[in-house]
């Protein structure tokens, strides 16, 4: 059964090792669907957050790939594991002749902040999960959405308690 | 001492004990190649073409156990060497490449003879590396031999911009290697072994299939005492042959898409499969959902993702095969299956590899059975290219040891066979190499004459010659209504569209005028009763290169066979 994980892969941050995994990805057949990269602590080392849709046997795969790769320092798969994941995501709303508080409204129950308005649209800002986000993307879609801007997931283990 | 970057490079190789270099100038890489003129201690071997300098390199490699080095110039010589890299990629070869690079401030721009060759081959090499700075040379060098024959084998290109060359620096070789994200794991976990141990041991129908892992592990003796403590039959990929000699009393021969019936049945009839250092390919599986239903798999190797990648392992040994069956040989006992083992005789008995001799024709068996019995006992190598030649040999040549056949299977690349004939015949001046060769593969890199001649190596090329595509002409056969589209390599515009080619007495090219033409011996057989005289005049008692142009029944077929996608035993037998 297909399900999505989301992987922390830190590597080596040297120059090429993104298009090396991108193109692990595409060799073999793996879909992305979302990843975002970014130094970390170590500023040696990247975190390549990369949301990944598979079966069980996929998904062993794409790990054990992903860590035969020389430049990988580690694979976190962050199913069955404690972790807190979110994404950011902007989004324009046309507003030209709208009544904008019904969208106002959406956005303040989702917890989503205006960060720019014009005179013919509003842009929006939400950082949630990404379930959560689909969900306020499908409400706004009646309203006319003029652009979408997506960093892709982030995630990093929980604290233990 | 302070040197430039050629210097250092040639200095780093010979740190790495490397004694012989292929390689093909060009303008990136004149300061290399000015590092090399007269160098005592680096043999360089120039080829005809860089894919041949490459495969040389790894045949090197495949027959010593060392890494090869192939170096190459930038743009179009590195992209030439890309077939060579994914050769040598998917049969785990140490190969190393060097190639040059434009300078660093063109990189980028489209500058004459300029190719990103890191990109393009980074889904061909096991790790590949940009120098860009003289100082990182010496150590990324370290670096590259160190990855290249350590873990699981492979390719490594390293890709050396001409000013990196051509800049000065400090020559200090690295002792260590500090590589934080890569350490293979070489033994195999004790808790597992001795699970291995019980399944064997409940097992009643075991059979062991070894493949190249083997074979670059260095581990024949170990699988040897293995299968003689258990008793347990053992078949080899193509990949693994050589690793039990052929005469082994239990041994299977080949498995899957042309492997022996008996090997076929055996591993469907299983209840135990102890796989080692292979990995379920799709020619050795064929239908993987059917594929030995009954059996249980230990899977051992030393590249944790081959492991599960086709068929789950019901228990994976992550390790270096030598390392493992040592570990199990301390106590492995031998195994009761008496009952599997007179129903395994009795296939071999029912099932023996063979073939119909049919008149004056020339069976390309016989070829290879003739030479058997003409090298018996000497220190033979033999390549193959690919195709059907290449399975012949596979089912018929005898082996008596590891990296005695190199061949390519995992890319099956055609080309391969002649140029690395020329890199076992440099590794091994003393002895008798082979190169089995169809006449359409040996035409992909037949300008390796010249180096053949030029460095009067004594390799034997042994063409059989059926004027066709031959292993694509069988599938048209036998699955594609006999519609020879574009296989006939005689065909020419006074051909009709259907011929059977049966009767064609066109051959083409003249071979015996081809190696002529490069001073190099040729002779055409083309009478079964000259096969022996002429092979043993050739390939015994003449001590030069010698090309033979071998004219075998054009329309012969590699049996038995298993159609692709079809279970193993479901096998085509049919000779005529």
């Amino acid at each position: 059964m297909d399900r999505s994980h989301i992987l922390s892969v830190l590597v080596e941050n040297r120059f090429g090792v993104l298009s090396k995994v991108s193109g692990l990805f595409a060799s073999r057949g793996y879909n992305i669907k979302s990843l975002s990269v970014g130094e970390t602590e170590d500023p040696t080392i990247s975190r390549m957050t990369i949301l990944v849709e598979g079966d069980d046997k996929i998904i062993e795969q794409v790990k054990k790939q992903l860590n035969k790769m020389i430049d990988t320092v580690k694979v976190i798969d962050f199913v069955g594991k404690k972790s807190i994941d979110k994404e950011l995501c902007f989004l324009k709303i046309n507003t030209k002749g709208k009544e904008k508080s019904e969208i106002l409204t959406i956005a303040s129950i989702f917890k989503s902040e205006v960060i720019d308005i014009g005179t013919r649209s509003l842009t929006l800002q939400i950082c949630a999960q990404t379930d959560k986000i689909n969900d306020f993307l499908k409400l706004l879609q009646p309203f006319g959405i003029l652009e979408i801007s997506r960093s892709g997931v982030v995630a990093i283990s929980d604290d233990e308690k | 001492m302070e040197m430039t970057g050629a210097k250092i490079l040639i200095e780093s190789l010979k740190k790495e004990g490397v004694n012989t270099v292929f390689g093909y100038p060009g303008g990136s890489v004149i300061p290399i190649f000015d590092a090399l003129y007269g160098d005592k201690e680096l043999k360089l071997i120039l080829p005809r073409h860089e894919q041949a300098g490459g495969h040389a390199a790894d045949a090197y490699s495949r027959a010593t156990g060392k890494p090869g080095v192939v170096i190459a110039t930038s743009g179009p010589g590195a992209t030439n060497i890309t077939t060579a890299l994914a050769t040598a990629y998917l049969d785990s070869v140490p190969l190393v490449a060097f190639t040059g690079q434009v300078k660093q401030t063109l990189i980028g721009t489209d500058a004459f003879q300029e190719a990103d060759i890191t990109g393009i081959t980074y889904p061909v090499t096991k790790y590949n590396y940009l120098v860009k700075d003289v100082k990182d040379l010496a150590r990324i060098i370290k670096e590259a031999f160190y990855i290249a024959k350590s873990g699981r084998p492979g390719p490594v290109l390293v890709d050396i911009p001409v000013d990196v060359s051509n800049a000065k620096c400090e020559f200090i070789y690295p002792e260590k290697i500090q590589l934080r994200t890569y350490n293979p794991n070489y033994e195999g976990h004790p808790k597992q072994i001795k699970k291995a141990l019980q399944m064997i041991q409940e097992s009643k129908q075991p059979v062991i299939i070894a493949g190249g892992g083997i074979i670059w592990s260095n581990a024949s003796a170990e699988l040897k005492e293995f299968a003689d403590k258990s008793g347990i039959p053992v078949t080899t990929t193509l990949m693994g042959l050589g690793a039990v000699p052929s005469d082994y009393p239990n041994y299977l021969g080949m498995p899957g898409m042309h492997g022996t019936v008996y090997a076929n049945y055996s591993i469907m009839d299983a209840d135990l499969l102890i796989a080692i250092g292979m990995r379920f390919d799709d020619r050795v599986t064929g239908k993987v959902d059917e594929f030995a239903p009954n059996a249980k798999i230990i899977h051992i190797d030393i590249d944790p993702a081959s492991i599960g990648k086709i068929l789950n392992a019901h228990l994976p040994i992550v390790g270096d095969a030598k390392n493992v069956l040592s570990q199990l040989n301390k106590e492995i006992q031998k195994a009761d299956i008496s009952e599997w083992i007179n129903k395994i005789n009795n296939w071999k008995k029912d099932y023996p590899l063979t073939y119909l001799p049919k008149g004056n024709e020339i069976k390309p068996q016989f070829v290879l059975e003739t030479i058997n019995k003409l090298t018996a006992g000497k220190k033979t190598i033999f390549t193959t290219e690919v195709g059907q030649h290449q399975m012949w040999s596979a089912q018929f040549l005898k082996l008596d040891r590891p990296r005695q056949f190199l061949t390519s299977g995992g890319l099956g690349t055609m080309g391969y066979g002649f140029p690395a004939a020329i890199g076992a015949q440099v590794a091994y001046p003393d002895a008798l190499v082979i190169g089995i060769a169809g006449d359409g593969s040996f035409q992909m890199n037949l300008q390796e004459l010249a180096t053949v001649k030029n460095y009067n190596l004594p390799v034997k090329i042994v063409i059989l010659n059926n004027m066709y595509l031959g292993m694509v002409r069988q599938w048209q056969e036998l699955f594609y209504d006999k519609r020879y589209s574009a296989t006939c390599l005689a065909r020419d515009a006074s051909c009709p569209l259907e011929c059977s080619g049966e009767s064609c007495i066109k051959y083409f090219p003249d071979f015996v005028k081809l190696a002529d033409a490069y001073g190099i011996k040729g002779y055409r057989i083309t009478k079964k009763e000259e096969v022996e005289s002429v092979l043993k005049k050739a390939l015994i008692e003449d001590q030069d290169a010698v090309l033979l142009d071998i004219h075998i029944s054009r329309e012969e077929n590699v049996m038995p066979m298993v159609a692709a996608g079809h279970p193993i035993n479901n096998i085509i037998q049919k000779y005529e």
